[in-house]
């Protein structure tokens, strides 16, 4: 398709984000108006009780309803069902996955699109682990977790791709469509899922290096509950791919 | 084929070649010299492996980037973006 048809839906699933709400779509907007990108920001919220869906509204009020999409759900429902949810009126040829609390940075979106227009990669994925990508905001335990859990994945599963937990990600639209259908892994394995899946397919994965500013983990740490369930989740993913 | 049935694949023809040499089960008659360098392999593997894991992971952890730049960067733009909502009308 000619580049001036091209447009880039952002799905934005929330859950209590009313503070950070209107700092990431003032950040999607800078960085696409600056861009010349076409694009249109869905945000998916989960029946947040802090109000969020109310700032929503007051962010489509100022920056027009064509630009920003309301798809509100009920409850907390899985982040599968929020990506199918908020790609049924999505008018975009492609889809760009990020989290709303900040820790992914718009300013890559750019650079998601170059990429995948460089080599018509299916889906690109942002990587904390190759070039200058990185985090921000994490200790020692953190980081050997993280980095252990990725070497046991890649060592288990040898995805062709460096970050698999990550969830700042480009798709075009059908194949993020045939993806999450396939998918049945819930949390981090989610994510993995789609790239083995993605693979197992034979779709192409390019990768930009992303800073990950993690400004949740003081208040949620990463306990050994998530730990047994990453694992059993990779264990399960080894077994059936 | 699955990733684990690629692994039990993988690691079911190693261990044949390695029981074959070790145990002579062809009865090729090789030189002992053989037999006794391919008997402790898959320990030595084994432990070549943990090795390389350790040492994988403890360079990956040295050397994760901390983006201190981008933390800074950040903050600048959420006062700008505060600032510039606030003028648009947002109540926050």
């Amino acid at each position: 398709a000619a580049a001036r048809e091209d447009k880039y839906s952002v799905l934005l699933p929330t859950y209590n984000e009313r503070e950070n709400l209107p700092l990431i779509v003032w950040l999607l907007v800078k960085y696409f108006n600056e861009s010349g990108y076409n694009y249109e920001i869905i945000i998916i919220d989960d029946g947040s009780p802090d109000g969020t869906l109310e700032v929503a509204e007051q962010l489509q009020k100022i920056y027009g309803s064509n630009k920003i999409l309301l798809r509100p759900r009920e409850k907390k429902l899985g982040l599968g069902t929020a990506y199918i949810h908020g790609m049924k009126h999505a008018s975009g040829n492609f889809v760009i996955i990020m989290d709303a609390d900040l820790s992914h940075h718009p300013k890559f979106i750019p650079e998601f699109i170059e990429k995948q227009k460089e080599g018509d990669y299916d889906l690109v994925s942002g990587t904390r682990y190759r070039g200058n990508g990185g985090v921000y905001g994490w200790d020692l335990r953190r980081k050997l977790i993280s980095r252990g859990a990725n070497f046991l994945s890649q060592v288990l599963l040898r995805p062709g791709a460096s970050d698999l937990t990550g969830s700042f990600r480009l798709y075009k639209k059908h194949v993020l469509e045939s993806l999450v259908e396939r998918c049945v892994s819930k949390g981090y394995v989610f994510q993995m899922e789609m790239i083995v899946r993605a693979r197992q397919l034979n779709y192409t994965v390019g990768e930009v290096p992303i800073s990950f500013v993690d400004r949740v983990y003081g208040e949620s740490k990463l306990g050994g509950n998530e730990i047994v369930s990453f694992v059993k989740g990779l264990l399960t993913l080894f077994a059936t791919t | 084929m699955t990733k684990l049935l690629q692994w039990l694949l993988g690691v079911s023809l190693v261990l044949t070649a390695w029981a074959l040499v070790s145990f002579d089960l062809l009865e090729l008659s090789l030189p002992p010299a053989y037999r006794e360098m391919a008997w402790p392999m898959p320990l030595y593997l084994l432990v070549s492996f943990g090795c390389y894991s350790l040492a994988t992971v403890g360079y990956r952890v040295a050397t994760f980037n901390d983006c201190v730049d981008a933390a800074k960067e950040l903050q600048v733009q959420i006062k700008e973006a505060k600032a510039d909502l606030r003028k648009k009308g947002l109540k926050m």
